[in-house]
């Protein structure tokens, strides 16, 4: 099971935060900051995957940014390290606007990922990212992985929005 | 690279261009977010961005209670608040408005609106009631994205009281058109499961509809229900394995739209949980897991592909093929599979292949004989995860003859740990594999003292417990328990000689006891010599209360003679006014042994002649009184710890504690009796209610080891080189087969494994045969099967599990002791006023108590007072008649009677003068109960010698454990003055208990409806083939129940409430006990039959 969702920078600023069970807004923030010290202090040999008291950290870097998911020990640490890249794809297609091209292949071929557009993306649209992460886990639970269902409410709201 | 980032934030307005998507924020430089999240980047100090944020938080609080602000601009305010919870700063004032912009925006205002009640509010705020309203209409809304995000915030967050309200409209989703608005009813309905499972009990067939679902999306929504459920209980949902092995061989022979494809792997998240779903319906069901062999043969061989979501799919799959039934060809392909996680140069592939490992290594050990080098070179791996991860799966393989090996591996990765959850987690396996499987005696006691000294105050209260009872109660042989005790004291004198400063509290206090308790053995020993180490313990400054209270008790168990003596009376003399109750009363006892010759020498002499085991009332019905006495004045049932932990986990599920208390046990109540009555129990009960803060006043946790020998470090571990090289005798081939594995897995390996010198370093051979011996010539056989357990050393004897059991695991001090036993008595005797002061007071009579206790019922005037029972009664069953108050010439006693459908009172009123008593007025009264006169007419007059009988029937308004009818007898003798007592009857509520004969349909319609529930694990009476049904029996026959029906392992049981209250009961065996989910329409009721049920298993 999952149990939160972090999005940190390389300062330990946090960018976004989901938590999935309740943890008291006062502990968050030492939560925080001890989950990015695990995760720098990890060298690019090791391993993807950090305990942290009883349950696991899965991190993953993009450039200057870290997504975290703190997940139980029974759960399938790889799985969830995909998830996060299906994440960032999904967040890819949607900030990028690259609909209709397969989006592995754009991801391979483009550097948008590396560059500061995408973190500043996610950094001023915090709402819409939330939105997508809804729809992908709820409850701790991956939900949707197909990324054109990922994003099809929020591309119908701005719709909406624009007319 | 980051600094880059942060630069480019100052040149935001040029970047921001990129952004022309239509309906994204337009960030200009004066948006608000933008220059917030900009200030914020800038900062460098913490305090500067307290500052900061606090600022912002005044400003958007000005401006959401602003009448003028629009849905847009409040909009935007929702996100700036939603960024400043984000960085830990509260926002409450924002809550409302979130809740009224969900209300009140339209299309993305909406939308964030929901979002931050979601991230805002908890599942029991109050004000998320302010949303159902919202909901529903969004529910009803004839706009699809509006049904969509209520929807979506229902699946999140939803008060459980309130979902009766849009269950329907929920439900009615689930035939939608659209699949988007399926698929998100069937996610919200997974919450209602989560949330309250009784709610949606009776969808269970549209749960089927939704896996039968033509879209895909839909279908996989209701996976996460049927995981759930099958769960909680496999035996339901056999059936479906066929639907689930279909859907995944669909999945996995690519029918579903490509757009379900990640890296062209199939949907690989809904492969995983079908195969979560195929391990749990498998385990242990042969024909079940048949089923499955064939899809999951096939999922193994079409995840060759290279890539790491094959490997997460694969990963599952051996995990799914070691968790049924097993098949040895697939488990063949599974080993094979593990052996390329495991050699691959990838490090997240490594450590999933060392968890696999892990999992599977229970069921064949061989497997890790296959991987020893490589297990070898990860044990000293510089990623300190799969250290740990391989210091996890040597646990699993440890037998007698490697522990010594593994515990040294153990101990040099906790000097390392500095975390304390790890040192928590490892400490008690180190404890466990050592009462295990420990090879000898020294080794044994020098392990524990490591586990003691590193485990420090952090450890779990049940290591040193178990630690004294397994010294304390033996092993098989009586000569080798002696040996044991003389080494433990041996060693723990030495280390008081040496710096017990060093050590932490918990290893004092069993260093005290066990220096108490056994130090005579030693008899070279003199006691004064042990009395002046203790003494020097509690001198020290860092020394707790609760660690002096063992050292003042290990010191009456030591004060003989001479020395001692005068070195107990100066202590007891510091202490006697101690500010610290227990410590007190501890010192006032050792004072008295001190100054007593005579009680020293009767109790100190006899030496172990007179260890008997103590009787304890486990059941602790000697609290029954004060128990029900507190249910009637409204306190909450107990729960057993297991249950409020549970409920304790629900409320705050993260949990960020090291660990957690083991058992909060409340002794408030023993500790009131304690000042009264020193019995036995109490004297404990204050002790081990004591015992209970021994955790949260945990000292330093550092590593602490000066002091203590260490004799199994290299050296030690050397000097086992023998005994081990023996035994590899037996080993086949344990150095050859990894050098076959490197063969076979290297053609099948994803890439290249790293190439293993053929010779290795001799240590390391050397490590892998001590290693791993034992394992082959036990596995040989078990590849099908489970192996056997090993041989244990330190096997408890089988004597007093029952009587001793219970006490011994909550406190070190109710462990046998000649000493304790003869000095509480001795005290007791030396306050008699307190023994028997509830008994006459003033006429209260506790049926129960009277049942038990008097064994000579039939006394003549019990004999001749039930021959005036009424004709109609006296053929049923009456409980024993107890008095109840008398007067000058009035006695009252009274019984009960059971009828079929009503509990008769029946008061006997004796006239023991000669002559008639006049006006006799009996007034009955209860908060309980209701009570109505049965007898036609009211008793007015007793004539001389004479006995008159009142009847009431008595039905129950409030249930209660115990329920009590308060009475006043008044009456005029002649012309005297009036006469009046007062009395109190009590009874049990069984006695208002009937069976209560319902076919299984109309339980399970009965079920439903029902609201008040409880669930409780109890005991389970195991002296029979047959456990349920032998306790559903017992139950039967103590609470007049009826057993409905019972199926395997379950079995359900239904009672009522005279006149009519229905109480159902589910009871499932489960895990060596009981099972049992009481329900019923009336709050209290089921609460007071569990007790009934819990104390009428445990008498039994």
């Amino acid at each position: 099971m999952i149990k939160f969702v972090l999005m940190v920078n390389r300062q330990g600023q946090t960018r976004l935060s989901r938590y999935y069970q309740p943890v008291e807004l006062n502990r968050r923030a030492t939560l925080e900051a001890d989950v990015v010290r695990c995760c720098l202090s990890r060298k690019k040999e090791q391993c993807s995957f950090v305990e942290y008291k009883d349950f696991r950290l899965v991190y993953r870097q993009y450039a200057a940014l870290y997504i975290v998911v703190g997940v139980t020990d029974s759960e399938n640490e790889l799985s969830i390290y995909e998830l996060v890249h299906n994440f960032v794809e999904v967040l890819d297609k949607y900030f990028s606007r690259v609909s209709e091209l397969d989006v592995s292949f754009h991801l391979t071929n483009s550097s948008f990922l590396k560059t500061t557009g995408f973190v500043l993306q996610i950094m001023f649209n915090l709402d819409r990212v939330h939105i997508i992460l809804d729809e992908m886990i709820q409850n701790g639970h991956i939900v949707e992985t197909n990324k054109s269902r990922i994003l099809a409410p929020l591309t119908a709201l701005d719709k909406m929005t624009s007319s | 690279m980051s600094d880059v980032v942060e630069k480019t934030l100052t040149a935001l307005p040029s970047l921001l261009s990129l952004d022309s998507q239509p309906g994204s924020t337009k960030l200009s430089s004066t948006s608000k977010l933008g220059s917030l999240i900009r200030g914020i980047t800038e900062l460098t100090s913490k305090h500067e961005e307290e500052k900061l944020i606090q600022r912002e938080l005044v400003s958007i609080k000005e401006q959401v209670s602003s009448p003028n602000t629009s849905m847009r601009q409040m909009k935007d305010l929702m996100v700036r608040a939603i960024y400043c919870e984000m960085l830990g700063y509260e926002a409450s004032f924002s809550y409302i408005h979130a809740i009224k912009l969900a209300q009140q925006g339209t299309a993305l205002e909406k939308r964030v609106g929901y979002l931050a009640v979601s991230l805002f509010l908890n599942e029991s705020h109050e004000l998320l009631l302010l949303l159902v309203n919202t909901v529903l209409k969004d529910l009803q809304s004839t706009n699809l994205i509006e049904v969509c995000m209520a929807l979506t915030v229902v699946s999140q967050i939803f008060p459980k009281d309130m979902i009766p309200a849009i269950l329907p409209l929920v439900e009615e989703k689930l035939n939608h058109p659209k699949e988007i608005i399926r698929r998100k009813a069937v996610l919200a309905l997974y919450k209602f499961y989560l949330i309250a499972p009784n709610q949606v009990q009776h969808i269970h067939s549209k749960f089927r509809l939704a896996l039968c679902d033509r879209d895909p999306g839909v279908m996989t929504a209701s996976l996460h229900i049927y995981l759930q459920m099958i769960q909680e209980n496999p035996e339901g949902y056999k059936d479906l394995t066929t639907s689930f092995v279909t859907i995944l061989k669909q999945v996995v022979g690519g029918k579903l739209p490509m757009d379900f494809n990640y890296r062209s792997v199939p949907a690989p998240w809904l492969q995983i949980q079908l195969l979560r779903i195929l391990s749990l319906l498998g385990k242990n069901d042969q024909s079940t897991s048949e089923i499955m062999y064939e899809v999951l043969d096939e999922s193994l061989q079409r995840a060759e592909m290279n890539h790491n979501i094959t490997y997460a799919i694969l990963y599952e799959c051996v995990k799914c093929i070691y968790t049924i039934h097993p098949k040895s060809e697939l488990l063949e392909k599974a080993a094979k599979c593990i052996g390329n996680f495991v050699l691959s140069p990838k490090m997240n592939l490594k450590y999933l292949g060392l968890k696999a490992l892990t999992y599977v290594v229970q069921q064949d050990p061989k497997l890790a004989l296959q991987h020893q080098m490589t297990i070898i070179e990860c044990l000293d791996h510089y990623d300190l995860l799969i250290k740990r991860e391989t210091l996890e799966l040597l646990f699993r393989i440890t037998n007698a003859q490697n522990v010594t090996v593994i515990v040294e591996k153990m101990l040099e990765f906790l000097s390392t740990s500095k975390d304390d959850y790890t040192t928590t987690d490892l400490v008690g396996k180190v404890a466990e594999l050592a009462e295990k499987y420990a090879p000898d005696n020294e080794w044994f006691i020098e392990t524990m003292n490591t586990v003691f000294s590193v485990g420090g105050d952090t450890m779990q209260p049940d290591i040193p417990n178990n630690f004294l009872k397994l010294l304390c109660e033996g092993f098989d042989s009586v000569e080798e328990d002696r040996k044991l005790r003389l080494f433990a004291v041996d060693s723990y004198v030495s280390l008081l000689q040496g710096k017990p400063g060093n050590l932490p509290q918990r290893f004092l206090q069993v260093i005290s006891w066990v220096l108490g308790e056994y130090s005579h053995l030693r008899e070279e020993l003199d006691p004064a010599t042990v009395m002046r180490l203790l003494v020097k313990l509690l001198e020290r400054k860092q020394t707790s209360s609760e660690t002096k209270s063992y050292v003042l008790m290990a010191m009456t168990k030591l004060c003989r003679s001479g020395e001692g003596v005068s070195i107990a009376q100066e202590v007891s003399e510091s202490y006697s006014s101690s500010m610290d109750t227990v410590l007190r009363q501890r010192a006032h006892e050792l004072q008295h042994l001190s100054h007593n010759l005579e009680l020293r020498t009767r109790v100190l002499l006899p030496g172990e002649a007179g260890l008997e085991p103590l009787e304890v009332d486990s059941s602790l019905s000697f609290l029954d009184g004060f128990v029900s006495e507190a249910l009637a004045a409204g306190a909450a049932p107990y729960k057993p710890p297991h249950q409020r932990q549970e409920e304790l986990a629900q409320a705050k599920a993260l949990s960020l504690e090291p660990y957690s208390l083991a058992l909060p046990i409340s002794m408030s109540s023993c500790s009131i009796t304690d000042r009264q009555s020193p019995t036995l129990l109490s004297m404990s009960s204050g002790l081990s209610g004591d015992s209970t803060d021994l955790s949260h006043k945990g000292g330093s946790t550092t590593l602490k080891l000066d002091g203590v020998k260490r004799v199994w470090g290299k050296e030690g571990y050397l000097a086992q080189r023998e005994p081990i090289e023996e035994a590899q005798i037996e080993v086949p081939s344990p150095l050859r087969s990894p050098i076959q594995q490197t063969e076979t897995g290297n053609s099948h390996s994803p890439s290249p494994a790293p190439t293993q010198s053929p010779e290795h370093e001799p240590e390391k051979q050397q490590l892998a045969s001590s290693l791993f011996v034992g394992l082959s010539s036990q596995s040989s056989v078990c590849l099908m099967g489970k192996s056997e357990p090993m041989p244990q050393r330190f096997r408890k004897k089988a004597k007093g599990q029952s009587s001793t059991s219970a006490p011994t695991s909550n406190s070190l001090i109710s462990l046998p002791s000649t000493v304790d036993h003869l000095l509480c008595t001795n005290l007791l005797e030396k306050t008699p006023e307190l023994s028997e002061v509830h008994a006459a007071a003033n006429g209260t009579c506790d049926v129960e108590a009277a049942l038990v206790s008097h064994e000579d019922s039939n006394t003549p005037q019990d004999l001749c007072l039930s021959s005036h029972l009424p004709a109609e009664l006296s053929e049923l069953f009456h409980s024993e008649i107890s008095p109840l108050c008398s007067t000058q010439s009035l006695h009252l006693s009274a019984c009960y009677v059971q009828k079929e459908d009503s509990l008769i009172l029946v008061i006997f009123i004796t006239n023991s003068s000669d002559f008639a008593v006049h006006d006799v007025h009996v007034d009955l009264d209860s908060e309980q109960l209701e009570v109505s006169c049965a007898s036609d007419s009211p008793v007015k007059e007793v004539r001389g010698c004479c006995v008159a009988v009142c009847q009431y029937s008595l039905t129950v308004k409030r249930p209660s454990a115990h329920v009590t009818v308060a009475g006043m007898v008044s009456h005029q003798l002649h012309i005297e003055t009036p006469q009046t007592a007062q009395f109190s009857y009590e009874l049990p509520l069984t006695s208002f208990v009937r069976p209560l004969k319902v076919s299984t349909e109309e339980y399970g319609r009965m079920w439903l409806d029902f609201t008040h529930d409880t669930k409780q694990n109890l005991t389970l009476i195991n002296d029979g083939e047959e456990p349920l049904t032998d306790t559903l029996t017992v139950l039967k026959k103590k609470l007049q129940l009826h057993i409905v029906e019972i199926i395997g392992m379950e079995g359900i049981v239904a009672c009522r409430l005279l006149p009519d209250q229905p109480c159902l009961m589910h009871c499932r065996l489960h895990a060596g006990s009981l099972a049992v989910w009481m329900r019923s329409s009336l709050p209290d009721l089921p609460d007071c039959l569990m007790y009934h049920c819990q104390r009428s298993l445990t008498e039994h």
